[in-house]
């Protein structure tokens, strides 16, 4: 298995004893770019001001069929949540370990499955909502990027049929490049073992590409937004 | 291998395919619905040919120091865990999960979308080794239920309509007819959630590496990469070599782009980073998670400077969805693991190029691939040069004596002016056999008029005209 490895290594140094062309016709002189210095410029512009990331972040949810509620304070976050729970008639609910997220499940009184390090996955299959934290919104894609730390392991954000979020409002976040930015500001030396932009409920178009949500993970994703 | 050549299984299908306007039509509909969603999204940059460039800039480095950032991802891989394995070839690679497959006594395997996987035929062996194996993505289950590989490597199964995909499941799982493709998801989501609970293997491909930080990640929009990652107590990825990235915040501008040009969404639903095996502080996640780096010849197309740049592909599908070839012959006419344009530059490459060099003739050389492709490939003109290339190879033949004939010809001004006199005589006679076995233009007549031939040669009118 070892000499693969040298034998594949081998054949890649002999491979690259002949240089290949610069793309674009650029001068070889140039230093080349890297995407992940240079990105920000060409992707889609996102504004200064927070307001209208806001705004972005809100258009983009409705174009991805995610339901954002923006909440006054967390009692209006829990009388929010009480009233989906209701609506769907939830019979049980999963969340983790950390304060938003326990506090919240907490408060709909349902029974609560907790994702500590002996949970059982097959009860995770049988809740009806999963309630994450996470680590940031982003207002360029409307995505919530959790990680493995933030959002309770792997499972819990994509295995129940609903997924709830529950976001500060000081996460939202510009663009990718500012994710990944704030990605190695925390983690750095020290990644999950799972890092999700989830952008939008599971979807799929391969029948004809018709769009249908719920493929595989949650038919819904709810963000709820707390000062 | 397979049974009949690839050159003639190519010429029966696309002719049969081509000739099939239903199956045109239910392309030119999926097509159309793609540059329709596609369009917005690529103006939505704030310059996308930047971002191109950018993008081939940074998958230039990736590649032409390939050794070191493998040796990188190898390093901080291993830190945390994760077990990498190299494969050359295909055996290699099924000796490999074989044996992990034995090692923890498994029975079933369940595997989200993993086109390396067609590459080694991953999915017969382990079948015929009495492993369960099943397909997760939708497209990909439906395919597997066929017997068939994928159609597109993005869409697996756009060539069906929801009425053939209705009868398939009914066929195999004995649902009852419907032609709500909210309902024939949901068939296939209830199906696979009972297998995810009980396989003891999950199964997933990557769409890039991350060198720096010793990540896959795993770009989807239905959640069954996630699922597969999350619940088995065993995953293991194969990928092939190429797929390097130098930096965590690469993946910035390639998972926008992949998303714009793969499907026409800003970002696809789940675009998943995974670095390493369930960690101690951590709830879930496989035990032990193993990363297969599958080179299967493409160390052979990196050895070719003029066309190394074939392997930038992050596997968007653009280049199909665009080319004027695929709409009309379709996906499997191909016979091959990466079909359209893409396909027909690298799998001379990776699977021999006499074998496959009619792939590059397949083409209209009209350039919309190289146009569209996010990271720039040279896709045309590598058309070109297979043509090239495969002649330079293997000349001879009775072609290679045509040319010579004609060249003679040519360079002969007597010999040039009897032919074209003679040519002008009998073509009247032409029609006569025109089409049948008897025409030496037969390739050309069956299905088109030759041009007419002018009155007189421009030489002729020039000698003769008045004044």
């Amino acid at each position: 298995m070892n000499t693969e490895r040298e034998n594949i290594l081998g054949r890649i140094g002999e491979a690259l004893r002949l240089t290949a062309p610069q793309p674009g016709h650029r001068d070889p002189a140039e230093p080349l770019r890297t995407a992940a210095t240079a990105a920000r410029e060409w992707l889609p512009v996102v504004e200064e001001q927070t307001e209208s990331r806001w705004a972005l972040f809100a258009r983009k949810s409705v174009e991805l069929k995610t339901t954002l509620v923006l909440c006054d304070s967390p009692s209006d976050a829990t009388t929010k949540l009480l009233e989906i729970g209701r609506a769907e008639n939830w019979q049980r609910v999963a969340c983790h370990g950390k304060a938003a997220a326990a506090n919240l499940a907490a408060s709909l009184g349902l029974p609560t499955v907790n994702t500590t390090p002996s949970y059982n996955m097959a009860e995770l299959e049988s809740c009806d909502a999963g309630i994450t934290e996470c680590d940031a919104l982003v207002a360029q894609t409307g995505s919530v990027l959790l990680t493995s730390r933030s959002g309770g392991g792997r499972a819990l954000s994509v295995l129940p049929p609903h997924h709830i979020v529950i976001a500060r409002r000081d996460q939202l976040v510009p663009d990718l490049p500012a994710a990944y930015a704030q990605l190695h500001a925390t983690y750095g030396g020290r990644w999950p073992s799972l890092i999700a932009f989830i952008t939008g409920p599971s979807r799929t178009g391969d029948i004809e590409r018709i769009l249908v949500l719920g493929a595989h993970g949650p038919k819904k994703l709810t963000i709820l937004v707390v000062p | 291998m397979s049974s009949p050549l690839p050159l003639s299984q190519f010429k029966r299908d696309a002719t049969r395919l081509s000739a099939d306007l239903t199956h045109r039509e239910r392309l030119q509909t999926a097509m159309g619905k793609y540059q329709a969603s596609r369009q917005p999204q690529q103006a939505a940059f704030h310059d996308w040919q930047q971002a191109r460039q950018v993008a081939a800039e940074t998958k230039w480095d990736a590649l032409n120091h390939l050794d070191v950032y493998l040796k990188e991802f190898e390093k901080n891989a291993t830190a945390r865990g994760t077990r990498v394995h190299w494969a050359s070839n295909s055996e290699q690679a099924r000796e490999i999960i074989v044996d992990l497959l034995k090692k923890h006594g498994a029975k079933s395997v369940i595997k989200s979308k993993v086109m390396t996987s067609e590459e080694i035929h991953l999915n017969a062996l382990l079948e015929k080794l009495g492993y369960s194996v099943v397909e997760s993505d939708l497209g990909e289950y439906i395919q597997q239920l066929r017997g068939e590989g994928p159609y597109h490597f993005v869409f697996p199964c756009m060539h069906l309509s929801r009425a053939e995909i209705s009868d398939l499941f009914t066929e195999h799982l004995g649902t009852a007819t419907t032609h709500d493709p909210e309902e024939l998801t949901m068939i296939a989501r209830r199906v696979l959630r009972e297998k995810y609970i009980t396989a003891d293997v999950g199964f997933t491909g990557a769409n890039f590496i991350v060198a720096e930080t010793g990540m896959i990640s795993i770009t989807e929009n239905e959640g069954n990469a996630r699922l597969t990652a999350a619940l088995p107590r065993v995953m293991i990825s194969l990928v092939g070599i190429e797929k390097v990235v130098p930096r965590l915040a690469d993946l910035a501008l390639f998972l926008p782009m992949l998303a714009t040009a793969g499907t026409g969404q800003p970002l696809t639903c789940y675009n998943s980073m995974y670095g390493g095996p369930r960690q101690p502080d951590e709830c879930d996640g496989p035990e032990e998670w193993h990363v297969i780096l599958l080179d299967n010849h493409r160390t052979r197309l990196l050895a070719d400077p003029e066309q190394r740049d074939a392997l930038h592909c992050i596997r968007c599908g653009a280049c199909l969805n665009v080319c004027p070839i695929f709409k009309n012959i379709g996906g499997h006419s191909y016979g091959t693991t990466y079909q359209g344009p893409i396909g027909a530059v690298i799998t001379p490459h990776l699977r021999g190029v006499q074998d496959w060099k009619h792939l590059s003739s397949a083409s209209s050389l009209c350039g919309a691939c190289t146009e569209t492709c996010p990271v720039k490939i040279d896709l045309h003109h590598h058309l070109l040069q297979q043509r090239r290339n495969a002649v330079a190879q293997k000349r001879g033949g009775l072609e290679g004596l045509l040319w010579k004939a004609f060249a003679f010809c040519m360079n002969q001004p007597v010999i040039y002016r009897t032919m074209t006199k003679m040519g002008r005589w009998t073509r009247p006679l032409h029609r006569w056999i025109q089409g049948s076995w008897l025409d030496p233009a037969r390739a050309w007549t069956r299905t088109r008029e030759l041009p007419p031939l002018p009155a007189e040669t421009f030489k002729d009118f020039w000698r003769n005209r008045k004044g």
